[in-house]
């Protein structure tokens, strides 16, 4: 990176020799606004779409339409009979789910690393699901897991379990929540594995030529190279994944209905009551786990990173 | 990390090309039998992804009555178009369709419009503030849109944009734009800055020299960003349901249906075939930028 970047000054500071010194000042004056011009549009843009919003979430729920600030929208949120309900739920989700995203990426980047024939039609199917919605992977989840679906009709030919099963239903919670897991795990694990595969690809070939030199088995090079260069970017995919888990929703819509709510859930139910002060309430919340986890995250990964520097 | 001999593109020698190792990568049956294993892995996962897709395609394509059948056979015996027409005619479904496609194809060009020359200005210029500009595109990033969705439609019932394909299309561009940039970012410094400025003692004026000799070679990169920003719009959900009440995209349409209204089995997997279907042919097209894409994190 350093030195692609040194370039272009050296080539713009060229340039300017040649020009008259009467156009040299203009000419720069215009090469040193032109950056910030260019920033202009989008710049404004995340400033009315995203800073905006967010501050207006947070006044939003903290101060009543009358223009009163109240912790009322806080406190009836904290006291809503699915509260603790969404609370765990999510937080389970997130649990099972990211863990089993990050352990399936990386065993499926290091097998694209071994030259198999036919790699590029596996990295076809495993990457499917990057343009599926989480709507459309819980629908065709549902068609396995629902109560005419596909694993209860398996069950029974086989002859494995004569009567259907209700997986998703709410009095089945275990097998509700997992199959919220396996398809999340079926929607996401294709954005880290790309992740991987990306920060697999960096790391020059000699360090790996240089461990099989010496005699480094295969484990070893995964567990001493290979793991340790994609340490950067697992860290952001795991930050940009459990903050993205924080607002799971449609594919919990479409596999288990109203029956498991989650925090992003809720925010809509309060939002279709007509309270978008209620339904800021749960954006704020979400909000403040998301910045909770890139903060501890950040602690957590960077000072661990320093203990192995020593 | 230097950046030396680190190339995006590189593709791993084999091992056998090592004088070193030419002994070591003579088929022993440890090794056979590592390679059989890595394999059935390997296809183990595929059949993990592609069943599910396969599944609820005989789903789609079931008539009604079999789609409450129980058990059902893994092999269709009888396949017909019935349930996708039922779909296809409900109401609000050719609609919402077509609103899905206007929607993606104005953020698209939102995003471009503002995105891509704030991503040629990361890549082209030294100025002050661009490490923290870059910082900033890179946490809002992490800003999750469920979050903005609710004030957003606050402030669209004021900004007459309630209910508008124009406002789930802004609020699609706010939550593409951050990749917009990095992404276009990357692209043009892919785009060698000598040609430009060849084009410039050639005559040509800043502008001049983007247009004739930047954009031409970073176009097939900025379609990729293009596609990628469509399929961001196509897919998602949250924010079209709470922005729009009668002018749905069809993910919002269909979430609607079947959170609120309790939609039949038939039509749910109908819509979630008619919804992946067109990821297959997407993610077929766009296998050589996956990694530029979505693989893009620390550059």
């Amino acid at each position: 990176m350093a030195t692609t970047q040194a370039t272009p000054d050296l080539i713009a500071s060229k340039r300017v020799i040649t020009v008259p010194p009467a156009q040299r000042s203009l000419a720069r004056q215009l090469e040193s606004f032109l950056p910030y011009l260019l920033l202009l549009p989008s710049s404004l843009f995340l400033v009315i779409f995203i800073a905006l919003p967010m501050v207006q979430a947070l006044i939003l729920s903290i101060r009543s339409p009358e223009g009163v600030w109240t912790l009322q929208y806080l406190n009836t949120m904290v006291h809503d009979v699915n509260f603790v309900d969404a609370l765990r739920n999510t937080f389970l989700l997130i649990v099972f789910a990211v863990p089993l995203q990050f352990a399936f990426a990386i065993v499926m980047g290091l097998l694209l690393q071994n030259n198999l024939r036919g790699s590029s039609l596996f990295l076809y199917f495993w990457t499917i699901p990057l343009a599926v919605s989480d709507l459309a992977a819980g629908l065709v989840w549902l068609a396995v897991f629902g109560d005419r679906g596909y694993l209860n009709s398996v069950l029974r030919i086989t002859g494995i379990m004569p009567i259907a099963f209700s997986w998703l239903s709410f009095e089945n919670y275990g097998t509700l929540l997992m199959a919220v897991v396996i398809a999340e795990v079926w929607r996401a694990t294709a954005i880290v594995m790309v992740i991987v595969v990306a920060g697999l690809q960096l790391i020059p070939p000699d360090y790996m030529e240089a461990a099989e030199v010496f005699g480094a088995s295969r484990w070893q090079r995964i567990w001493h190279v290979q793991l340790p260069m994609i340490r950067p970017s697992l860290q952001v995919a795991l930050i940009l994944r459990t903050i993205l888990a924080f607002q799971v929703f449609a594919v919990v819509i479409a596999l288990a209905g109203r029956a498991m709510p989650v925090l992003a859930s809720e925010a809509y139910s309060r939002y279709g009551e007509l309270n978008p002060n209620g339904a800021a309430a749960y954006a704020l919340l979400i909000l403040t786990f998301s910045l909770i986890t890139t903060v501890v995250y950040l602690r957590t990964l960077r000072t661990s990173e320093e203990e192995m520097g020593r | 990390m230097s950046a030396t001999a680190i190339s995006p593109n590189s593709v791993r020698l084999p091992a056998d090309e090592l004088p070193l190792n030419a002994g070591a990568n003579r088929p022993t049956l440890g090794r056979t039998l590592t390679r059989i294993a890595l394999y059935a892995l390997a296809l183990t996962i595929s059949l993990f992804f592609l069943v599910p897709i396969y599944l609820i395609a005989i789903s789609a394509f079931s008539p009604q009555q079999a789609i409450f059948a129980y058990p059902k056979p893994l092999i269709p015996t009888t396949l017909s178009a019935d349930t996708m027409l039922f779909f296809w005619n409900a109401r609000g479904v050719q609609q919402s369709l077509i609103n899905s496609v206007l929607v993606g194809i104005m953020t698209l060009t939102f995003a471009l419009l503002v995105g891509a020359p704030a991503g040629y200005a990361l890549a082209r210029f030294f100025f002050r503030g661009r490490d923290s500009f870059k910082l900033l595109i890179l946490t809002t990033r992490a800003f999750p849109i469920v979050i903005l969705a609710i004030p957003l439609a606050v402030n669209y019932i004021q900004w007459n944009l309630y209910d508008t394909l124009w406002g789930v299309a802004l609020a699609h561009t706010a939550m593409a734009l951050p990749t917009t940039i990095l992404v276009t970012s990357s692209i043009f410094v892919g785009v060698s800055r000598e040609l430009e400025e060849a084009a410039q003692t050639l005559g040509c004026n800043r502008a001049q020299a983007f247009i004739k000799v930047a954009l031409p070679l970073a176009l097939p990169g900025l379609a990729a960003a293009a596609i990628f920003t469509f399929v961001l719009s196509w897919n998602e959900t949250f924010a079209a349901t709470i922005l729009t009440q009668r002018n749905r995209t069809l993910p919002a349409l269909v979430l609607s249906q079947i959170a609120d209204v309790g939609a039949p089995l038939p039509f749910r997997f109908a819509a979630g075939f008619f919804l992946i279907a067109p990821s297959l042919l997407f993610i077929f097209f766009m296998r050589r930028y996956l990694l530029g894409m979505w693989g893009q994190v620390v550059k």
